[in-house]
């Protein structure tokens, strides 16, 4: 058995919009022999808008958490791939700013905190493929998706900037994975290619271009869906592929899953215990042979 | 000479950014500039940018709508041969701009990321108040044409009117830490 500190995030949260991929996430870490224990009382990591708007206090969020975690003494591992690049980043900046390191110190010492700067943070398709690896998924395997066809779309933050598991602009881990659960990884050329992001909110017109984008790649490579390794990721093409079909006369169809989902589906998880149905593009069809 | 005194100072004022720093090191080869996703919907694309800012035009990149439509996608940041941290330069283009008051009046990204930060400082973001809010404050127009997302998402119940609450004791440090940080110099 494997342990590790969890931060949901606030998306992946029990309040949050991608709670789907919470419960898939521990769903299958109990097939795969892994233990995952939130974080008692975090907060918002603050995500990339805090940085750019307050820096300091940004650093002094994600520091908290950290410092939680670091009582632990364990990795740190999230899904959500925002997170990730934040407490990778706040890590990183923390060795590498003396100045900035003291201002946290002295915010978090307000507040009877200390962070030593040894919390080592992973996202969850980081310790599935390495910690876990593809031999002991393939082993699990009850129903293999045998001719599904699936686009392996990673976005930006999970690989860049680049904190060291796969490459950031061809990564091979999902289709590797896709493959050890029985399913077809389609070729995807915009695999690592921006969602729009946050940008959905204030600019949707520039983000749903390049969500338009996407889809389009992903089903003239003949894709029956997606697979995400990020909340706002699969919010963007699902939520808002109905918009993307309006302003561009489009018909795309195609459901969005989070990788843990389609694991789940795979080692013959009952599909509410994934919340399969929680997609707004219906998973009806294109699962129809698999649940 | 005084544009050279201004020049110094708006390049040493983006090199105590954490990340900033890199600024001196860019050769204007461009790549960054291609690889972005919205260098066209951009009034100075990245690399231009960082002309601009080098040659001392302060107010004209920081109220510039470049770094508003940029998406930290980082696509700039692993492909710049000079090892630049575009990404982080973008970023600190906005803290400046926002703490200038030069923000680009015709993006209302500088709003949305207001209010967030407004959000994560209580410790969790609640997505429904958080939409419902920048839509009223920005277009409410848009919040009437948002009513079937939101309410498809509420049905495959992923929008929460609850939103997650931290502990009493997690609150206070919390508040304690940010204050103790905005005596430092950060908050807005
Ligand atoms: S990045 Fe997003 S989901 Fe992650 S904690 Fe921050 S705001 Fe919440
Ligand atoms: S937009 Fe999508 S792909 Fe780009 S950074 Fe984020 S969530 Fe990631
Ligand atoms: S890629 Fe790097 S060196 Fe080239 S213009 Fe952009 S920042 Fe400058
Ligand atoms: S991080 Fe920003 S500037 Fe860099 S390529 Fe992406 S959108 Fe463009």
């Amino acid at each position: 058995m494997k342990y590790y500190t969890y931060f949901p995030g606030c998306s992946c949260s029990s309040e949050g919009g991608a709670r789907a991929y919470d419960w898939s996430t521990r769903a299958v870490s109990k097939v795969l022999d892994f233990e995952l224990k939130e974080l008692y009382d975090w907060n918002c990591c603050g995500s990339t808008p805090s940085g750019s708007v307050d820096e300091l206090g940004a650093f002094c969020l994600a520091t908290r958490d950290l410092a939680l975690a670091e009582k632990a003494g364990l990795d740190m591992v999230t899904p959500c791939s925002a997170c990730y690049v934040i407490f990778n980043r706040t890590n990183e900046y923390l060795k590498q700013y003396p100045r900035l390191k003291e201002q946290v110190d002295e915010s978090l010492a307000a507040g009877e905190l200390k962070y030593n700067g040894t919390v080592r943070v992973r996202h969850t398709l980081d310790i599935i493929i390495n910690d876990i690896g593809y031999e002991a998924i393939k082993e699990k395997v009850k129903k293999p998706l045998e001719g599904l066809k699936i686009a392996p779309y990673y976005g930006c933050q999970v690989v860049r900037p680049g904190f060291g598991f796969d490459h950031p602009e061809d990564p091979q881990s999902l289709e590797k994975l896709i493959a050890s659960i029985g399913g077809e990884a389609t070729r995807f050329s915009l695999k690592t290619r921006c969602c729009g992001g946050s940008l959905i909110i204030s600019e949707e017109d520039i983000a749903l271009d390049l969500t338009h984008k996407l889809l389009e790649s992903a089903s003239s490579n003949g894709a029956d869906c997606i697979v995400t390794v990020c909340p706002l990721c699969q919010t963007n093409l699902d939520a808002y592929q109905s918009h993307v079909n309006k302003k561009f006369k489009t018909d795309y169809r195609l459901p969005v899953f989070f990788f843990t989902q389609l694991m789940g589906l795979a080692f013959g998880i009952p599909e509410n215990e994934l919340g399969i149905k929680k997609g707004i593009v219906s998973a009806k069809k294109v699962l129809a042979k698999y649940v | 000479m005084a544009a050279e005194t201004k020049t110094g100072t708006f390049v040493d004022e983006i090199c105590t950014i954490p990340g900033g720093e890199s600024i001196k090191l860019c050769i204007q080869c461009g790549t960054c500039t291609a690889s972005c996703p919205n260098a066209n919907k951009m009034d100075h694309t990245p690399s231009e940018l960082i002309a601009m800012a080098r040659a001392g035009m302060k107010k004209e990149v920081l109220s510039s709508n470049a770094m508003w439509y940029c998406l930290s996608c980082y696509m700039c940041t692993v492909r710049c041969p000079r090892g630049i941290h575009q990404t982080s330069l973008m970023h600190a283009f906005e803290s400046l701009s926002i703490k200038e008051g030069l923000v680009h009046t015709k993006t209302v990204t500088p709003t949305m990321y207001r209010l967030f930060n407004h959000f994560c400082n209580l410790g969790v973001l609640p997505e429904l108040w958080f939409m419902t809010r920048f839509y009223l404050a920005t277009n409410p127009l848009r919040a009437w044409r948002m009513i079937p997302t939101a309410f498809a998402l509420l049905k495959h119940g992923r929008l929460s009117i609850r939103s997650r609450k931290l502990s009493p004791s997690g609150s206070s440090q919390l508040k304690a830490i940010l204050k103790k940080s905005e005596s430092l110099g950060g908050g807005i």
